[in-house]
């Protein structure tokens, strides 16, 4: 009786076993890989915006207060994104011809807002609130990044459930003192585990971590 | 006295031997090999797989529907939120325990008996097993988030609720479905082989070989063989009882007067293996018939299977007396209530059904003539696979439409995507069937080979 198969089937069947653990292994790195890449994620990828408005300029090296611009954050669930007329409080007095802020002029002018796009979208599912977390000593670029950098904003973190977790799960890792909250250059300091400690400690920071937290 | 001798003796004047006398290593592998590798299809075959297939065309159209419109396609709401979907599934997954005893337990065992039907009860455990798994996963709001079940690394960092019956379910129902695989492959290699070695046609021979994995019957090979069945049949054994334990689980961890219970593990394990026995009953009887397999799956094994379907019958029925009585020796309200409601409740007629299906007619077992009469048993394995989907029913459906608040009180009616989903799920255990009989040995050559082997020593030394 003639062979059916060639001799090489014998190696070919031996390296399918390694080759189909290696594949399967492989499969679920790239799967991986692609979760945590800023193609998926978003993360660090700067969006395109109708003015390019700049918060390395205008938090840094201006160094206006977050909370001129962002005025509810410490009221509300919901930072706020400035009206026109914020921006025209400075730049109906200077820059008032650059081409660059003419579709800001234009909305002070027809009433119609500027319609940035959203950087840091969390789902409808995700309850979050912007004032306990300020008002617990979460500094606004633990979040955000180092924001004051920023030419064009990006998004610093995945916003996946595990960062979040991260903080929520450790907050001695990243808390700091109130007076710092707004400091966009703030460095985390050496012995943050000690203050850390002391300051949830402080500021009765629980650790929270139930589904219903934020999945109301 | 000698009782070596003696047992010798009992052998040879054996009148109801396990397989018919005359057969020859050759004469089993013929008659086993010949009907996978005649070439064409026989118009019964044809018939069964052409309604398996209407069938599996059904449950597609039903899954595409379930998919568009969500779970309200069927008649579950609160309160009966669990009622056809997961009845199928406990029905079909206790279905598999048969063969895993059968192949398992009972060659840990050393019954011969098994040899002849160890193969395709086997194969009625995966498909069973395929079926039921499909159950729960239709079941799921977003069945396209099932692998949440599973712990995996995910960038929510989140992990099934590990003291969920639920995903030990997930666990138990997929260690068997491994397990079960793996050992009716390992058992079909030499036969695969077999098959090879006699396929006429080139791409026949391809395909049966690569799936012999280059089996050539050395020593060594026997002796791998070997070990690998035993450790098999070693892990499987506790997946036996362990895995409809963790069934019933799914209910007894819950507080629902009905399902609180601690004789369900055992009962459901009983329930288990006489719902499967039935089963393998309803296929060996009409496939020796039409195969003319009469030699080799003789009287002598539906006397056999008769008599463990009526000793897990008996357990079944002690399990329901005993049900009874705890209710009422529990003096709890609910407890009784739940009884009496089964009784004289509105699915009153489903309860005494099950009754009847399950504890009275299958004591004429008792009776030899009936256990050596293919046609009789036939129709008792039916009733008794009837009698087992009713018992799921009661348990699962006709607890919950009397909780403990009378507001919280309602009933449950299925749909036609109800019947339409159980009866595409015989589709799919028919299709696969029909496929395993025309293009794998239903009956171990192998095995029923070596049994031959086995008499024939014995009779040489008598």
């Amino acid at each position: 009786m003639p062979q059916i198969f060639h001799r090489s089937a014998n190696y070919l069947s031996r390296a399918s076993i390694i080759g189909a653990v290696v594949l399967i292994g492989l499969l679920g790195f790239v799967l991986w890989e692609i979760t945590l890449s800023p193609w998926y994620t978003d993360q660090e990828v700067a969006k395109q915006q109708p003015v390019p408005f700049s918060h390395r300029h205008h938090a840094g090296e201006l160094g206006i207060d977050c909370r001129y611009c962002h005025t509810s954050v410490e009221k509300s669930s919901f930072a706020g994104i400035p009206p026109t007329q914020t921006c025209m409080t400075c730049h109906s007095q200077i820059w008032t011809n650059a081409e660059m802020l003419e579709p800001v002029r234009a909305s002070y002018r027809t009433d119609q807002s500027l319609e940035w796009t959203r950087v840091n979208a969390l789902p409808d599912f995700v309850y979050f609130d912007h004032s306990i977390h300020v008002a617990k000593g979460v500094g606004c670029t633990t979040c955000h990044g180092p924001i004051a950098e920023m030419p064009l904003t990006y998004r610093a973190g995945t916003l996946y459930m595990s960062w979040c977790l991260e903080c929520h799960r450790q907050p001695e890792k990243y808390v700091r003192p109130k007076s710092e909250v707004f400091n966009p250059f703030y460095k985390v300091p050496s012995n943050q585990m000690e203050l850390g400690r002391r300051l949830v400690k402080e500021y009765k920071i629980k650790s929270l971590q139930h589904c219903s937290t934020c999945h109301r | 006295m000698d009782p070596e001798g003696s047992h010798k003796n009992i052998v040879v004047a054996d009148p109801d031997p396990i397989i018919a006398p005359g057969q020859t290593l050759t004469s089993v592998t013929d008659k086993i090999s010949s009907i996978v590798l005649t070439p064409g299809m026989t118009k019964g075959w044809l018939g069964g797989f052409t309604v398996g297939v209407l069938l599996l065309l059904l449950l597609n159209l039903v899954i595409t529907y379930l998919f568009a419109f969500g779970v309200g396609i069927w008649g579950i709401n609160v309160p009966v939120a669990w009622a056809f979907a997961i009845t199928n599934f406990v029905w079909w997954i206790g279905i598999g325990h048969a063969g895993t005893l059968i192949s398992a337990f009972l060659l840990l065992m050393h019954q011969r008996w098994r040899t002849s039907i160890n193969r395709f009860a086997e194969a009625m455990t995966i498909f069973a097993v395929m079926c039921a798994g499909m159950f729960p996963l239709l079941h799921m709001g977003r069945p396209w988030m099932f692998y949440y079940m599973m712990p995996y690394p995910n960038p929510m960092w989140l992990w099934p609720q590990f003291r969920s019956p639920l995903v030990w379910d997930v666990f138990a129902v997929s260690t068997y479905f491994t397990v079960s695989l793996l050992f009716w492959f390992v058992g079909l290699i030499p036969d695969l082989a077999t098959l090879r070695d006699r396929a006429k046609s080139k791409v026949s021979q391809v395909i049966y070989g690569a799936l012999a994995m280059g089996w050539r019957g050395s020593a060594v090979h026997w002796s791998r063989y070997e070990f690998a069945s035993l450790l098999l049949a070693g892990i499987a054994t506790p997946l036996v009882v362990s895995v409809h334990t963790v069934v019933s689980f799914d209910f007894t961890i819950a507080i629902v007067p009905g399902w609180h219970s601690t004789i369900f593990p055992p009962y459901f394990v009983a329930g288990a293996i006489y719902s499967g026995f039935a089963m393998v009953l309803t296929l060996a009887i009409p496939l020796r018939k039409y195969y003319h397999l009469e030699e080799l799956v003789t009287i002598r094994h539906l006397d056999i299977m008769a008599k463990v379907t009526l000793a897990t019958g008996m357990i079944v029925a002690y399990a329901y007396i005993f049900e009874a009585f705890m209710s009422f020796y529990s003096a709890s309200q609910y407890e009784k209530f739940m009884l009496l409601n089964r009784m004289t409740g509105p699915y009153k007629v489903v309860y005494w059904g099950l009754i009847t299906c399950n504890l009275i007619i299958p004591q004429v077992l008792w009776a030899r003539k009936i256990r050596r009469s293919p046609v009789a048993l036939f129709l008792i394995a039916l009733v008794i696979n009837v009698g087992m989907w009713l018992e799921r029913f009661v348990i699962i459906a006709m607890s919950l439409h009397r909780e403990f608040l009378p507001s919280k009180w309602g009933m449950y009616y299925p749909t036609r995507w109800d019947w339409a989903t159980l009866a595409g799920s015989f589709g799919l255990f028919f299709v696969l069937f029909y496929l395993f009989i025309r293009f794998l040995p239903m009956i171990s050559m192998v095995e029923v080979r070596s049994l031959v082997h086995q008499t024939d020593e014995e009779k040489l030394h008598v």
